[in-house]
């Protein structure tokens, strides 16, 4: 049967085993969205901004195994995803946006709401295609979610014109899909995994420093393994936290900018760093001569690209973290050789003693609530099992340090692009895989205003989160580089004219918290846990002046921290 | 050092700006480029001639085969090859000149494709190089006009990029 594109497209969707997208109407997928009125497999979440809707299906992806799917209109509804796309793209994660687009006639003319969107988003997607046919729309969706989430995952646009989804064909989901020109490798090679093996066996002070590659491979239970296997110390980057359990023994905390002393000097005093799907950041590194000094490197990393990026390694391997991992666990286990046991209770030992030095210490006894107060209490409250995200900032950081994530895919928020206006859009996706699960997000009370409207689509589809706003009137993480590098000079950074958010959250049908006293704090994190059913919005009067420590100036070294 | 990265890629509408667009993006060096469909006409042939250290270029081709249209892609450089480059030259030829010019484009084993009153237009193929020193020979004449091609190449022997 003949079905037009704007159905083709729906039952495409059905096919891809797509249960919620994001999105946002206007002319140009009028037809889409007559389509998706006319069907139940599908549900759409409408959003208030569609900057929210494209930060909703990343947290819909990266809290799920399933890629996250955004509809939006032609012209301004393209060009309000770009932030969305941008963040996805950083972050790699499996994203599939759709945009209507002009008639096909109209290309080129200016046409009312008219952007060139995939020229706008060629520089931010791993791929992006122009349907021109309606024959052509069935196969390219089917390889838009193919290669969005194959190999590196990362956004796919399907810029779709409006007289496709009204001209007709006959539906055929293709079954499979092969692209002579892309075929990422997943099996790591061999001869690499033993040389690496003779690395690793060797070590005397070796590290283990994983990234988000390992979230997005879902291999934290390969990780955890290997780890275990071989006793080593293991550091997180933002983007890996969970992938190994935080409150284990051999876990140093995160690296890098603001990581903790003891990975920190871990990394620069290691013999062999062993880095496992994550890409040597700058946030990371720090100064790049300074990187490492004393390191052999070894590196698995899905992305030819990533690998002797910014830092040259020893051996690479390309592949699949889990399965990279697997083979390397099945080849040491086969050695039956063993690290040096002395020599590893030395570095441990030297380990301790720089965790001894509690670089995460803060005012326990201060009048002012300490933002790092807040989320050890919310990870209490929540016994460290809620799903969290973020926005971009102080609250991001203290986060990361104090909240201790046991568990991959739990940890949501944005470094690579570091997009306020993230977290709450991003939990609404997180609520929408996760509707039985408790879902949180850290804020403060400059991010939450790039994408407050958010809260009325929380509404309308009960999605009781826990928003946590660490309100200290500043732009903290501004004030604090204003602090220690502009002389205090404060420029632009104090929030002014702040809302009264408890009467905000009121008035957009919510539940609203005001927190100023530090003994309230618990109190109120357990009241608001007790709403299962309501968005609570705490806003938590914070210390203004406390910083993010530790912290590594730009230019130094890893071993060049600012402690407290 | 000075690369020449030989790509095939599908020969769909914004394949050529995919690439311009990541030698921008990054700040990738780019001295020429050539492109057109080969025999078979769902593939496109691109020759890029880049500079670059060797961490450099090895981005650049990581970068290049990352992108989901290139199919395929070889770095020329690394092989024995040939390499050519097509000019048009359009040079003013009166009274006396015209032998003179005549002369060079025989020596240089170019011809003269065009011909007017007042002027010569000149085909020459050949390596940068070769085409450079043609220009410099031409020192005495006025030139009104340059046309090059940017760099083609293929590998020696039977090494060949294709799918
Ligand atoms: C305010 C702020 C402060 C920050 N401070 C810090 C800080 O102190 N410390 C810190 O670590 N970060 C910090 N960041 C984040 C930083 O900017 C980077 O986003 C982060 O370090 C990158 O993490 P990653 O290396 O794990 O890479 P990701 O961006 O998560 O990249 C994943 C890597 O894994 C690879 N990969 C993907 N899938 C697979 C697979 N299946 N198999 C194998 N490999 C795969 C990819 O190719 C890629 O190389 C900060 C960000 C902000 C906004
Ligand atoms: C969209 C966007 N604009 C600007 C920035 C730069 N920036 C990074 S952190 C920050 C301040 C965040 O303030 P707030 O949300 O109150 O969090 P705090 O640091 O106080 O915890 C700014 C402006 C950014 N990351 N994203």
């Amino acid at each position: 049967m003949e079905l037009t594109g704007a159905e083709i497209f729906v039952r495409c969707l059905k096919e891809e085993g797509v249960d919620v997208i994001f999105g946002y109407p206007g002319g140009a997928v009028l037809h889409i969205y007559d389509a998706l009125y006319r069907q139940k497999d599908v549900t759409h979440v409408l959003v208030r901004h569609e900057q929210g809707a494209v930060h909703a299906a990343e947290g819909y992806a990266k809290s799920s195994d399933r890629p996250g799917v955004a509809l939006v209109t032609s012209g301004p509804g393209a060009t309000n995803a770009i932030t969305g796309i941008a963040d996805a793209y950083m972050d790699s994660v499996p994203l599939v946006v759709f945009s209507g687009q002009v008639n096909t006639a109209l290309i080129g003319n200016d046409a009312f709401q008219e952007v060139d969107t995939v020229g706008i988003t060629r520089p931010i997607v791993k791929h992006n295609f122009l349907v021109k046919d309606v024959k052509d729309l069935a196969e390219t969706i089917k390889k838009a979610f193919y290669v969005a989430t194959t190999g590196r995952p990362g956004p796919v646009v399907v810029d779709i014109p409006k007289d496709v989804t009204a001209d007709k064909f006959e539906f055929k989901y293709p079954r499979t899909v092969k692209m002579r020109s892309y075929n990422p490798t997943v099996k790591g090679h061999l001869g690499q995994i033993k040389k690496a093996a003779d690395l690793i066996l060797a070590a005397e002070k070796p590290m283990v420093y994983s990234g988000g590659g390992v979230i997005l491979s879902h291999a934290s239970k390969a990780l955890t393994e290997f780890t275990r296997l071989l006793g080593y110390p293991i550091t997180n980057t933002l983007m890996g936290l969970g992938a190994y359990p935080a409150t284990d023994r051999q876990f140093v905390g995160m690296l890098g900018m603001h990581g903790t002393y003891e990975a920190n000097m871990g990394m620069h005093h290691a013999d062999l760093i062993i880095a496992v799907g994550a890409r040597f950041d700058d946030r990371v590194t720090g100064n790049i001569e300074k990187f490492c000094p004393h390191a052999k490197i070894v590196h698995i990393d899905i992305d030819p690209a990533s690998i002797s990026k910014n830092v040259k390694v020893d051996v690479p391997i390309v592949g699949d973290v889990d399965r990279v991992l697997k083979e390397l666990v099945k080849e040491i286990r086969e050695r039956k050789g063993k690290p040096d046991a002395s020599a590893l209770e030395a570095w441990w030992q030297q380990i301790e003693e720089w965790r001894a030095m509690d670089c995460l210490k803060y005012d326990r006894d201060s009048d002012l609530i300490k933002p790092q107060y807040v989320i050890e209490k919310l990870w209490e409250v929540t016994k460290g099992d809620a799903f969290v995200t973020s926005d971009v900032g102080q609250h991001q950081m203290f986060t990361a340090q104090f909240y201790k994530f046991d568990k991959p895919n739990r940890w949501i928020n944005s470094g690579g692009l570091g997009t306020m206006g993230f977290g709450l859009p991003a939990a609404m996706g997180v609520q929408m895989a996760n509707p039985k699960d408790l879902v949180c997000t850290v804020t403060g009370e400059a991010s939450i205003q790039m994408c407050i409207q958010e809260l009325s689509t929380c509404l309308q589809y009960q999605l009781p989160i826990k928003v946590v706003n660490l309100n200290n009137r500043y732009m903290g993480m501004v004030r604090q580089w204003q602090e220690f590098f502009y002389q205090g000079r404060y420029a632009m950074s104090y929030m002014d004219a702040l809302p009264d958010f408890v009467k905000l959250a009121e008035a957009y049908g919510h539940v609203g918290m005001r927190i100023e006293k530090p003994a309230d704090v618990e109190g109120a994190l357990k009241e608001a846990m007790k709403l299962k059913d309501r968005l609570v919005f705490m806003d938590f009067i914070t210390d203004q002046g406390e910083n993010v420590y530790p912290m590594i100036p730009a230019g130094a070294g890893q071993n060049e921290m600012i402690l407290v | 050092m000075r690369h020449i990265i030989s790509i095939l890629i599908e020969n769909e509408s914004g394949a050529l700006s995919r690439v311009a667009g990541l030698f921008s993006a990054r700040g990738y060096n780019i001295e020429s480029l050539t492109v057109a469909p080969t025999d078979d006409p769902t593939l496109s042939r691109m020759t890029l001639v880049t500079r670059g250290s060797d961490q450099i270029i090895e981005q650049i081709t990581k970068q290049l085969n990352k992108l989901v249209d290139v199919v395929k892609l070889m770095d020329l450089t690394e092989h024995r090859h040939i390499e050519r480059e097509m000019m048009l030259v359009k040079v003013k030829a009166q009274g006396t000149e015209r032998d003179e010019v005549k002369r060079l484009v025989d020596i240089f084993r170019g011809r003269i494709v065009d011909v007017a009153a007042t002027t010569y237009t000149v085909e020459l193929t050949g390596t940068g190089d070769k085409l450079d020193a043609f220009i410099t020979a031409l020192e005495g004449s006025v030139i009104l006009e340059v046309v090059r091609s940017g760099v083609m190449g293929i590998a020696r022997g039977d090494v060949a990029l294709k799918i």
